[in-house]
């Protein structure tokens, strides 16, 4: 926890991630870039199922429908915040030579996304039904 | 001006499309919450929210743009600055915000 808010710091004061180690092959920056903005498009995909399960499922339970809408929101704060996070620590371990980091984020995302899409299918059934 | 040199692999090109691609997808997100907001009977805390999530949208965009003539104009273009990318993070999360008073 102390490590993250001592990175969230570092958001912000990009001379000094620029003070540590050699600038690496601008490609490599790109590429790495490349990779942040995906998660960010996973994460604004997220966002856009919250509203749409709030839209176009209407004739759920409002329990149901705030619950699933409000965990894909969630799911896609966290998956934001990882992406900036996680792209930081690539770009530190580039400038000093190590190795980049690894994560179990997207193991943990795709079974969220796995349980949340089960969720759908039976909320969907039931509902259609009831 | 000169020409930049240019980069057998694209990079920059492409990163310029990952951009795009964002912004796109910011887009849907948006349009989405604005229609969130102004469904049904418009009130005056989802006029204010639809305004908000525009706003975001706007940020959003100006971040990509800026971004995006930084791609195009170096020779070697500078990594992404960490200010930047907090400042991608922090609209989309806010729109979460937004999106989260909207639906509860």
């Amino acid at each position: 926890m102390i490590e993250f808010v001592r990175n969230v710091r570092l958001w912000f004061a990009p001379e000094v991630v620029r003070q540590e180690g050699t600038t690496p092959d601008y490609r490599f920056s790109l590429a790495n870039e490349r990779t942040f903005l995906a998660w960010l498009r996973t994460a604004l995909a997220l966002i856009g199922g919250g509203f749409a399960v709030d839209q176009f499922l209407p004739d759920l339970g409002r329990g149901w429908r705030i619950g699933l809408a409000l965990a894909l929101l969630a799911a896609g704060v966290l998956c934001s915040l990882r992406a900036v996070n996680h792209w930081m620590r690539c770009e530190r371990a580039m400038r000093r030579g190590e190795d980049l980091p690894v994560s179990r984020f997207p193991a943990l995302l795709s079974v969220v996304i796995a349980v949340v899409a089960v969720a759908m299918v039976v909320v969907v059934l039931v509902g259609w039904e009831g | 001006m000169k020409e930049p040199a240019r980069d057998p692999g694209l990079q920059p090109e492409r990163t310029r499309l990952a951009w795009r691609r964002t912004t796109l997808s910011a887009t849907v997100a948006g349009v989405l919450a604005a229609k969130t907001a102004l469904h049904g009977s418009t009130s005056v805390a989802g006029v204010v929210a639809c305004a908000a999530c525009c706003a975001l949208w706007l940020g959003f965009l100006l971040i990509a743009h800026r971004r995006i003539r930084a791609l195009a104009v170096a020779d070697r273009p500078a990594a992404l600055a960490p200010r930047q990318a907090a400042g991608a993070v922090l609209c989309t999360v806010l729109l979460a915000v937004c999106a989260a008073a909207l639906v509860v």
